[in-house]
């Protein structure tokens, strides 16, 4: 009788990863012309940056996606970002980016905040989300951040009102308040998402959360079919390792955001495979999701074993940005199949293949 | 203990878990800030089964509060021509979802479906035709695109009467058209990821015409070496896609030879009551049911509401890509492909016995 139930648990294995991960192919009408490769403003920047933005200009000629790239060279401890770069982008309208290090104190402004206000890319948004194949400690995760990035604490304003003593202004304003839940709320309609969370520390300050959440209070009333709820950051925080599954899109200011993005990358498998982007009204600038806050480090510089996968899914993101939704498929796809088969993996997520093992296994895998 | 188990592995796999429900997790893409304002699309339900499938598509818009609000204009086929302000409107909003307008045979009354195409220079057709998962055809692994020249060719209207019983009527092939009716095949091909482009012609007997149309062909595919390119006669073609339709990926026909091949491959892949496809210019895109066999449906069809709305709402799903809605789309195309699967709600040419409006409760059901 177990003889019985052996072969039929083989079979039913079979069905279950027989299933393997497929391109969905959709019918589209494209216009004509739409085939035409459009330009985007690569910037390598510092560390493990060069190695990943390489990475994926690899998988894009071996897709002979129509895309080219105009690289710039910027590092983090420029005084100010190079000539050409800001017109590039505004020519391009979109833009890769590897990673820019930011350095710590000096009264060097961070380069990063500096692109961001020059081209009001007033969105940041991570999807974190559990890879097929790759375990962590929680399942079920599927959380969209969606976090203010021009203003709140990173607003820049600092003196020291006497020696010893440092004022640091978080400016909240209702206008850009306004506008991150409005596209938090218009994300979530468009990607038939059920429900919007706003993190936020009202009881604390209470002004300057209370303008933020009166401004997502004031846009949920326009969506009556989504959701909305606010939760304390720290309780976030607490809610996030304790029971992910719970939360969906989430609007945050600038500070928390950045917080509560590198919280969910971490539980759903790593900063180094979530895909993620900055947008504004017109432009838009894709990098790794979450980076918490470094390019990795010297050993994984020397040794090249930067996970090239959070990259390379922020380009298929770009890739739909740019209309090339078929290109974007098979990128996806070809990357999704590479980790769910586990055999490539670099040190992150417990394997110890180099990133050129990894992009040669997702050309590879592309169809 | 294993007896039980036996039973419950037996359970399971009876009902595999279904392909659709991996389908509906949410693509990452990120909007530009407004990509959320609807949309205006002009609407014409036009004759016979028109106003129903049109219909069925704006009870399921609402449904998914999909963000796009229709200008619904008569057109009816016996016009003599299309109402001025229906050309306005479709300038105006670039996209059109049309149900169907009857030709009538004979009569001098010239094709307002034609007469729309030349006035918005809508050049190229497309139809898909893709075996639809759970229905059962003599044909399987079809997934064959025509891309048909929508402007010249046989249909160019110019016809005249030499001498009292003695008419001329004249097909027109220009290098222009050609050239760019094979430009979109072969970007279609590239954009799509599909492997080969076939050119449908007959130049062995019109050798001046299609041999213009075939070198346009050829011209282009230079510039694509990574798709496949061959050509076949339309005689052939007729007999291949019954023998084996699966050689085929992409086709790129002229007008008529356009019209009998893709009437031809809606057919063995399942009917022309479920093929979506639509006609696109430079600036303006119509989408319809794929192909129509070139006709409305019969009054009895009209009369007791038992048209099949598929392909009208599986093109405009592709309405919806076109205006940017990828996940609306989606989740149409799902739902609409679930119900089609399950095969309760079917309507007379599927083998089934449904009227036009229980096959759009069953989809509006389906949505999640």
């Amino acid at each position: 009788m177990s003889r019985q139930s052996l072969s039929l648990l083989k079979n039913l294995r079979s069905i279950a990863t027989g299933s393997k991960i497929q391109t969905r192919s959709v019918t589209y009408m494209p216009r004509p012309g739409d085939g035409k490769p459009r330009p985007v403003t690569l910037i390598p920047g510092d560390g493990v940056g060069p190695l990943v933005t390489n990475a994926v200009e690899q998988v894009m000629e071996a897709m002979h996606a129509p895309v080219y790239f105009e690289p710039f060279e910027v590092h983090g401890d420029m005084k100010s970002l190079p000539e050409g770069l800001l017109e590039s982008i505004k020519k391009n309208k979109v833009c890769l980016k590897g990673g820019l290090k930011t350095p710590v104190g000096g009264g060097v402004s961070s380069l990063n905040v500096n692109l961001r206000k020059e081209l009001d890319l007033f969105a940041s948004l991570v999807n974190c989300f559990n890879l097929p194949g790759l375990a962590s400690r929680h399942e079920n995760v599927d959380i969209v951040v969606i976090r203010e990035n021009t203003e709140g604490e990173y607003a820049g304003l600092e003196h020291e009102v006497v020696p010893g003593v440092v004022e640091s202004l978080k400016v909240i304003t209702k206008f850009c308040s306004e506008r991150i839940a409005k596209y938090a709320f218009e994300y979530a309609y468009l990607n038939n998402r059920k429900k919007v969370t706003a993190v936020h520390k009202a009881n604390i300050m209470k002004l300057a959360d209370g303008l933020f959440l009166e401004s997502c209070q004031e846009v949920a009333k326009k969506y009556p079919s989504i959701a909305y709820n606010e939760i304390i950051v720290d309780n976030c925080c607490m809610q996030l390792v304790a029971r992910p599954e719970q939360f969906d899109v989430m609007v945050t200011p600038n500070l928390y955001g950045n917080l509560v993005a590198n919280t969910a990358a971490g539980i759903a498998g790593g900063t180094g495979v979530m895909p993620g982007g900055n947008v504004g009204a017109e432009y838009a600038v894709f990098e790794q999701g979450a980076s918490a806050g470094n390019v990795g480090k010297d050993t994984t510089e020397e040794q090249k074993n930067a996970n090239p996968v959070a990259l390379l899914l922020s380009s298929a993101m770009m890739l739909r940005h740019l209309q090339f939704p078929s290109f974007a498929d098979r990128l996806e796809t070809a990357v999704k199949r590479v980790i769910s088969e586990g055999n490539c993996r670099t040190e992150d997520l417990g394997g110890n293949s180099t990133t050129q093992e990894v992009v040669d296994a997702v050309i590879a895998n592309l169809d | 203990m294993a007896r039980r188990s036996v039973s419950i592995l037996n359970r399971l796999l009876a009902n595999p878990p279904s392909p659709f429900t991996a389908l509906s997790r949410s693509i990452t893409y990120m909007p530009r800030p407004g990509d959320g304002a609807p949309r205006t699309v002009t609407l014409i339900p036009g004759d016979g089964i028109g106003p129903l499938v049109t219909g069925a598509v704006e009870q399921v818009m609402e449904a998914m509060h999909a963000p796009v609000h229709f200008e619904r204009y008569e057109v009816l086929g016996h016009m003599r021509k299309v109402p001025e302000e229906v050309i306005e409107s479709v300038k105006r909003n670039k996209v059109c979802l049309k149900g169907g307008l009857a030709t009538p045979v004979g009569g001098g009354v010239s094709s307002l479906n034609m007469q729309l195409r030349k006035e918005l220079d809508i050049f190229a057709s497309l139809v898909n035709c893709i075996n639809v998962p759970g229905l059962v055809t003599r044909h399987e692994n079809v997934d064959i695109v025509v891309i048909r020249e929508n402007t010249e060719g046989e249909y160019s209207g110019l016809e005249h009467e030499v001498v009292p019983g003695v008419v001329e009527s004249l097909k027109v092939i220009t290098k222009f058209c050609s050239e760019r009716i094979a430009r979109y095949a072969f970007e279609y091909a590239y954009l799509n990821n599909r492997k080969k482009v076939t050119a449908v012609h007959k130049a062995n007997i019109m050798k001046l015409a299609d041999g213009l149309f075939l070198e346009s062909c050829r011209e282009v595919a230079k510039h694509y070496p990574g798709i496949t390119y061959n050509e076949i006669i339309v005689d052939n073609c007729c007999m291949q896609l019954v023998a084996k339709p699966e050689q085929f990926d992409v086709m790129v026909t002229p007008n008529l030879y356009g019209n009998l091949v893709a009437n031809t491959a809606a057919g063995i892949a399942g009917g022309t009551g479920v093929m979506p496809g639509g006609n696109v210019g430079a600036e303006h895109a119509i989408f319809e049911q794929g192909a129509s066999a070139g006709n409305v449906g019969n009054d009895k069809i009209v009369e007791q509401k038992k048209a099949n709305p598929v392909a009208l709402l599986l093109s405009s799903a592709m309405m919806l890509r076109h205006l940017r809605f990828p996940t609306f789309a989606d989740r149409l195309e799902t739902a609409v492909k679930q119900v089609i699967q399950e095969g309760k709600y079917r309507t007379k040419d599927l083998g089934g016995d449904c009227t036009t409006q229980e096959v759009v409760d069953a989809v509006i059901a389906a949505f999640e």
